[in-house]
């Protein structure tokens, strides 16, 4: 018996810090502490339910998951792009939770068909353009970009970001793979300079005057301008007269053994209301995924678009068939 | 007998250890996505693999052509600046790789400061070398890894002694000729050790790479579990990998041949005194190198900082500071214990099983950290499902996951990933007492214990210092696996560096980037101290 018990509490102490209480949430997430942790930190000031999470990249955490199983530590997977959310649910580490509080506060394009997780902010990954260089006029559609007319004049993000791999799966879906990859030749045609490594470097390469247009998600371009208001660059709206602007999201799962359903629940229902979502989307830039609250001032002044209505889920479905046309295209 | 077996056991459990996730890799070849290799082969293995060429091809010569010169210089030549200049030139070391990937791309690339001056005082006309381009991929591993061929070459350099280059000059060789035929061929084998280190980083980066977008082989494999999700031809194409290291590391050992290193002199009067623009020349090219290398880089960052990071600065750096502290001293006692076994092992049974189990035990480092941090963790998580959660149930516990997420696991990985770095010294150091010494001391009467108290452990104090700075060192710039396996709470420098840098926030990674080299550098002065000082500067 003597031996039992210095065995346990030798395993206790082995892992005093895995021991769980009961109120509590467990999030593994893939956007960063600065992003979540004032959500959470509400949260918990407002119930006293305490959220724990850890931040990594989507694949590693999701492979976690899975090799967790049945012994669980996370109860939601916090991620951004509908391709991964889709690559998660396909996996299996995902379980549909069903909520009339969410269903009321979240339209359902931007939820999984199969309820098993949903979007929490938007953003559009759009045309960035130079304001002394380009007049909105000379532009009009994502596909226009690879036209004669942009040679050299074109910056964009590495093949490599899963942004830009959900924007081509929609191409594909609209347009076919054919023509898809000649759109892709264009671009890659009309690069100024090697692909970068991030948005943010991207805007600042056409406000530099390395190039005058790019392709990138309406935050970075966000908080690059409330830090500089005198940035040369500007947003546009593309696709306006067809199907509209390339929205994706950020989004929140339950997985499929989350040791704390209830409590993991209720802090998605309350993400996904009024208060969090508030927070959420301002401290990025973000729309709200909740159509009832109003964006940021920085955001609202974008000005309104129309958005593209496809499925975001085609994002995670085409995901594989994307990169393969991306490589073929010299997209890298 | 019985100690032998006690060598053999304690040897192939340490093996073990690292064959776990090694397991991982071999089992991934279970089932084969043609598809994925096809595609991979048809559109991107041409490229990428010559594009890793090109790589290991030049960071292998500037690492060296770096390493030695440098090395040459301060050992045993002197010129103005030699005396601190011997130490600051191994002040990089703290500088990780990916840190001065993104320095030197922000401050150099279009956008950035130096360029923007240039086009106000010459016009936008102005046609500069592309900054995120082969060469710059180069230029930056290279600055960053020949620290590795500069702090083994030196100590060669130094534990010549001058007597043989003195020989040499007497029997009418000239400087260059001595360097050549008596020098070069006893430094050798250090100089080779150094590069291997340095080519194993460079295969396995992916952080400095990634900044420059420059694609590689273990591009490939990242690609292949990030964008495809298919993490068994991932680590199919890590183990390929593994594989070309292995290869490496062999022809490493097969050139290192049977040379001993010799034993260490006391530094007298440097051999060349350097005058005129010989002098110029030496200060003005480790001056450069420190400048690049170092100083531009670690200016760069407080600019930053100041311009962004200051606000940033709370008081949670405090525990994040002294996260990675305690990792890195964990971590680093533990490995350097570790490897000490290992080490006493090859010299008290140095036969081929135990030589084989060495070998092994020291491939950890060869893999690009996210492989080998998720393969740990599949094996950590498996573990927890087949033998903790049933013992604790037999226990009468909660039948919980212990390992994974605790900071048990979290150490065994960096064990798992560093021995390599704190088993090399530890045999340096170890190969520098002479049998005799331990010899003598069993005929007056000490064995056991005693004679490992008595006689090894102070003779080995100095080593086992290097191998854990080195190791403490590594551990804070260790990414991947802190990431995936830390406990809650357990946020690091490094984390907050790769947070911010995965938001293409540069500027902000500025502050963990500067805490980290600031904390980084403790251990590396300590380390140049020690060495100082033995040499008796």
């Amino acid at each position: 018996m003597q031996i039992r018990r210095t065995l346990f509490s030798l395993l206790v102490l082995m892992g005093a810090t895995t021991v769980q209480a009961a109120d509590e949430v467990v999030v593994y997430s893939s956007r960063i502490d600065e992003l979540i942790k004032p959500v959470f930190d509400a949260y918990t000031a407002k119930t006293g339910v305490k959220v724990k999470f850890i931040t990594d990249k989507e694949a590693p955490l999701m492979q976690r998951i899975k090799a967790e199983g049945t012994n669980a530590t996370a109860d939601l997977l916090l991620t951004v792009d509908a391709g991964n959310l889709w690559q998660a649910e396909n996996m299996g580490i995902l379980q549909p939770f069903k909520s009339p509080v969410i269903d009321a506060n979240i339209p359902s394009q931007y939820r999984s068909s199969t309820d098993s997780w949903t979007g929490l902010s938007l953003r559009a990954r759009t045309i960035a353009y130079s304001t002394d260089r380009v007049k909105p006029e000379e532009l009009s559609t994502y596909e226009a970009l690879a036209g004669k007319e942009w040679e050299g004049r074109l910056c964009l993000r590495t093949a490599k970001k899963v942004y830009n791999q959900s924007l081509t799966a929609t191409l594909i879906e609209t347009h076919g793979s054919e023509k898809t990859e000649e759109i892709l030749k264009g671009w890659v045609n009309n690069l100024s300079t090697d692909v970068f490594s991030d948005d943010i470097a991207v805007i600042q390469a056409i406000n530099a005057g390395q190039c005058d247009v790019g392709i990138v998600n309406t935050y970075y371009y966000g908080r690059l301008h409330k830090q500089d208001p005198s940035l040369a660059v500007k947003l546009f709206w593309p696709n306006q007269g067809d199907r509209g602007v390339h929205v994706n999201l950020s989004g929140i799962g339950l997985t499929k053994h989350a040791p704390h359903p209830e409590a993991a629940k209720a802090l998605v229902e309350w993400m996904t209301g009024p208060d969090a979502q508030a927070i959420f989307s301002g401290v990025n830039q973000e729309y709200p995924a909740n159509p009832s609250v109003k964006p940021s001032e920085e955001v609202a002044s974008w000005g309104t678009f129309k958005a593209d209505t496809i499925a975001v889920e085609v994002a995670g479905k085409r995901q594989a068939e994307a990169i393969k046309l991306m490589d073929r295209a010299g997209w890298y | 007998m019985v100690h032998q077996r006690r060598w053999y056991l304690l040897s192939f459990a340490i093996a073990a250890l690292v064959l776990l996730p090694l397991t991982v890799l071999a089992l991934s070849w279970q089932t084969i996505d043609h598809d994925i290799w096809a595609h991979l082969w048809d559109t991107q293995m041409p490229r990428l693999l010559g594009n890793t060429l090109i790589l290991v091809v030049g960071v292998g010569i500037g690492v060296a052509l770096l390493g030695v010169s440098l090395a040459w210089l301060t050992s045993l030549c002197e010129f103005p600046g030699r005396r601190w200049l011997d130490w600051a030139l191994m002040l990089p070391f703290a500088i990780p790789a990916y840190v001065l990937a993104f320095v030197f791309v922000g401050l150099l690339d279009f956008a950035g400061p130096v360029q923007s001056l240039l086009r106000e005082w010459f016009g936008t006309g102005l046609r500069l070398p592309r900054v995120r381009s082969t060469g710059g991929v180069i230029v930056v591993l290279v600055l960053v890894f020949y620290p590795y061929v500069y702090l083994l070459a030196r100590s060669a350099f130094l534990a010549q002694g001058k007597g043989l280059m003195e020989a040499a000059r007497i029997l009418g060789q000239t400087p260059w000729q001595a360097f050549w035929r008596v020098a070069m061929p006893m430094a050798r084998p250090a100089i080779g050790a150094g590069v291997a280190l340095a080519l194993m980083e460079t295969l396995a980066d992916f952080g400095a790479v990634s900044v420059f977008n420059f694609d590689t082989f273990t591009t490939a494999i990242y690609k292949t579990w990030y964008g495809f999700y298919s993490l068994s031809s991932a680590t199919q194409l890590a183990s390929l990998l593994l594989l070309a290291v292995m290869l490496v590391l062999y022809g490493e050992r097969r050139a290192r041949g049977a040379t001993r290193p010799a034993n260490e002199r006391p530094r007298g009067q440097a051999l060349y005194h350097l005058r005129g623009w010989k002098a110029l020349a030496a200060s003005g090219w480790c001056g450069l190198v420190f400048a690049c290398a170092f100083l531009v880089p670690l200016v760069q960052l407080v600019v930053w900082c100041w311009q962004r990071g200051r606000f940033d600065l709370d008081e949670r750096y405090v525990g994040l500071i002294l996260h990675t502290l305690y990792l890195g001293a964990i971590a680093a006692a533990v490995t350097v214990a570790v490897a000490l076994v290992l080490v006493f092992a090859r010299r008290l049974v140095p036969t081929r099983p135990i030589r084989s189990a060495i070998s092994l035990a020291n491939l950890g480092y060869a893999l690009p950290g996210s492989v080998l941090a998720v393969s740990i963790m599949l094996v950590f998580s498996f573990l927890d499902r087949e033998l903790v959660v049933p013992l604790s149930q037999w226990l009468g516990g909660a039948g919980r996951p212990l390992l994974l997420g605790s900071l048990l696991a979290l150490v065994l990985a960096y064990l798992i990933r560093f021995i390599t770095v704190a088993y090399g010294p530890l045999e340096g150091a170890l190969a520098r007492i002479r049998p005799s010494l331990p010899e003598a001391s069993r005929s007056l009467g000490v064995s056991g214990y005693g004679l490992f108290f008595r006689v090894y452990l102070p003779l080995l104090v100095p080593g086992a210092l290097s191998a854990g700075l080195l190791v403490f060192v590594d551990v804070l710039k260790e990414m991947p696996a802190t990431l995936l396996m830390r406990p809650f709470g357990w946020d690091t420098l490094a984390v907050r560096i790769f947070e911010m840098t995965s938001e293409g926030e540069w500027a902000r990674a500025a502050l963990p980037a500067l805490t980290l080299v600031l904390v980084g550098l403790l251990p590396v002065v300590g380390l140049i101290r020690r060495s100082a000082r033995r040499y008796g500067h």
